[in-house]
């Protein structure tokens, strides 16, 4: 029995008149924003969650006279590309959710920190934000946005280690606290927040709280673009609501063989078919960048869990050794495994050292490489093994 | 007597600045303009920055895209990542090493190519993918590959 899933349609609706939205939001006044902010429940839209009003606000009341806005498009999750999506088709959204925080926050200066992998966006990008400027000049709102790119790191999209990009260093996270709303770019305050972020900022501005939280569900209000690719009948950015179970969503999008998914990129979680039933997506179960990779039967667990190895190998950026050293260790262990020159308990091993990093790492690179791991050699043990 | 370096660095300094936070867009056009970062530019951007070219190799090389070593003028990356992986992505470098001759990893002789893997390149729906300097390709065939190899032969 397949259930309708719930589509929603407010993320790419273009048909907006910023400048009088953000009038109105001027209008309602800052902290009546910021408590609209909070009451709708947004959280993060680039997976870790953190609620997005609570950050404005802390931003807003610091003293400091120089504070900044930054929009993290530094989307490198294996399986995600609904930031790109939206910086195709809603780029101006984007833009003038940040224009938004600047206002509430104060903030003068904001930068979209973008991966080099979508340089050609950039001309886009940089005609939306000369538009941007011009008009807001009649709002009297003083805020300049800049494009920075990044280059081919995908430890750059946590956000300590954004900020360490952007200042001009090696991309190594930093130690938090300080939190960057306290002490982000050039040691000022700062509000990073993922692109869907700012978007669903705007939505707010326009529908209000109220209408908002009527999406989703208690923990995971409004609506998610969701990276949708791999063994599918179809694929792309499709937007949802919040709250559906696995099952609902294999019985969409999957090709009638779906022997698991892949929630949350390869630091996400593997849900295995026999749990697709019990599990929600969301924040009350595996929550998701939007990241929802399909695998029918035909694939070898072994591979993808390999391939995710190989990707965590390859991209940690080797400061702490919990994540260094356990990486390597994770990806040469399940290799021995398989060459049988370790035995299978090995695997029990290797799940302690998977432990270890999610406890010993420094930020959530390492302290996720377990999600995956743990989730494939828990429910697919045989397949790493034979 | 000052080289031609030394003036094109001075140049991308007066562009973006003598800051620390300058370095990232000034190794990035030094990419764009040399293919990658020589030693001559590291020395010569410490200079300009006032800090030491050990910083400079060691910011440039944490970065896969700030090419720290000789490289083609058009830089191929193709994505292996999971669902490229399961579109075949090995077929694309196959009938690009088929084509030009290098496997991941080299540059054709010419100096006109490079290949390398990279990571997740966000087109999974239209795997598999590859960019070619800032430019991308989705939904590629061993065929469609030939041909857009083709026209940058020409360019």
């Amino acid at each position: 029995m397949a259930t309708q899933l719930k589509r929603t349609e407010l993320i790419f609706k273009e048909d907006v008149d910023y400048s009088a939205l953000i009038h109105k939001i001027m209008k309602m006044g800052k902290d009546k924003f910021i408590s609209e902010l909070i009451e709708s429940g947004l959280k993060g839209r680039g997976g870790a969650g953190f609620p997005t009003g609570l950050k404005w606000k802390i931003v807003k009341e610091d003293p400091s006279p120089v504070k900044y806005i930054v929009c993290n498009a530094d989307e490198g999750e294996p399986g995600t590309f609904k930031d790109k999506e939206i910086l195709e088709k809603a780029s101006e959204k984007v833009i003038w959710g940040m224009t938004l925080a600047s206002y509430i926050t104060g903030a003068k200066e904001g930068y979209i920190y973008i991966r080099a992998e979508y340089k050609y966006l950039s001309t886009k990008l940089k005609i939306a934000i000369d538009r941007m400027e011009a008009n807001i000049k009649t709002l009297g709102i003083n805020f300049k946005l800049g494009l920075i790119f990044g280059a081919g790191a995908y430890v750059c999209g946590e956000e300590t280690a954004l900020l360490q990009s952007m200042e001009g260093f090696r991309g190594e996270p930093t130690n938090k606290p300080p939190y960057p709303v306290n002490s982000g770019y050039l040691g000022k305050p700062t509000v990073v927040n993922n692109v869907e972020t700012f978007v669903n900022a705007m939505i707010i501005a326009e529908i209000g709280a109220e209408e908002y939280k009527k999406l989703g569900t208690k923990a995971s209000q409004g609506s998610k673009l969701f990276s949708v690719s791999g063994d599918c009948s179809k694929e792309g950015v499709f937007e949802l609501e919040m709250g559906m179970t696995v099952q609902q969503f294999v019985d969409e999008f999957g090709d009638g063989d779906t022997k698991a998914v892949q929630v949350g990129g390869a630091s996400g979680f593997c849900v295995p078919r026999k749990e697709f039933k019990n599990t929600i997506i969301g924040f009350e179960g595996v929550p998701t960048g939007g990241s929802m990779k399909v695998f029918n039967s035909s694939r070898s667990m072994y591979n993808i869990l390999e391939n995710y190895l190989i990707f965590f190998e390859e991209e940690s950026c080797g400061q702490c050794t919990p994540c260094r050293v356990g990486t390597q260790q994770l990806l040469q262990g399940i290799r021995a495994v398989k060459r049988k020159e370790k035995p299978k308990t090995y695997l029990d091993e290797l799940l302690r050292l998977a432990y270890t990093m999610k406890y010993a790492s420094k930020c959530g690179l390492g302290k996720s490489v377990g999600n995956a791991f743990r989730s494939i050699i828990e429910n697919f043990r045989e397949e790493i093994v034979y | 007597m000052i080289s031609n370096n030394e003036e094109f660095i001075s140049q991308l300094a007066d562009k973006y600045g003598r800051n620390r936070e300058s370095l990232l867009p000034i190794l990035h056009e030094v990419v764009d303009q040399l293919q990658y970062v020589n030693e001559e530019s590291m020395v010569n951007i410490a200079k300009e920055l006032d800090i030491s070219a050990a910083d400079v190799y060691g910011t440039a090389s944490f970065y896969a895209f700030i090419g720290t070593h000789e490289q083609g003028k058009h830089v191929i990356r193709v994505c292996q990542t999971i669902v490229c992986d399961m579109k075949h992505k090995e077929d694309i470098v196959d009938a690009i090493t088929e084509l030009i001759g290098i496997k991941p990893g080299e540059t054709t002789h010419d100096g006109k190519f490079s290949l390398y893997y990279t990571n997740c390149l966000g087109a999974c729906h239209k795997g598999p993918a590859m960019l070619i300097n800032d430019e991308p390709y989705a939904e590629l065939t061993p065929e469609k590959v030939k041909n857009i190899l083709v026209s940058y032969m020409k360019k």
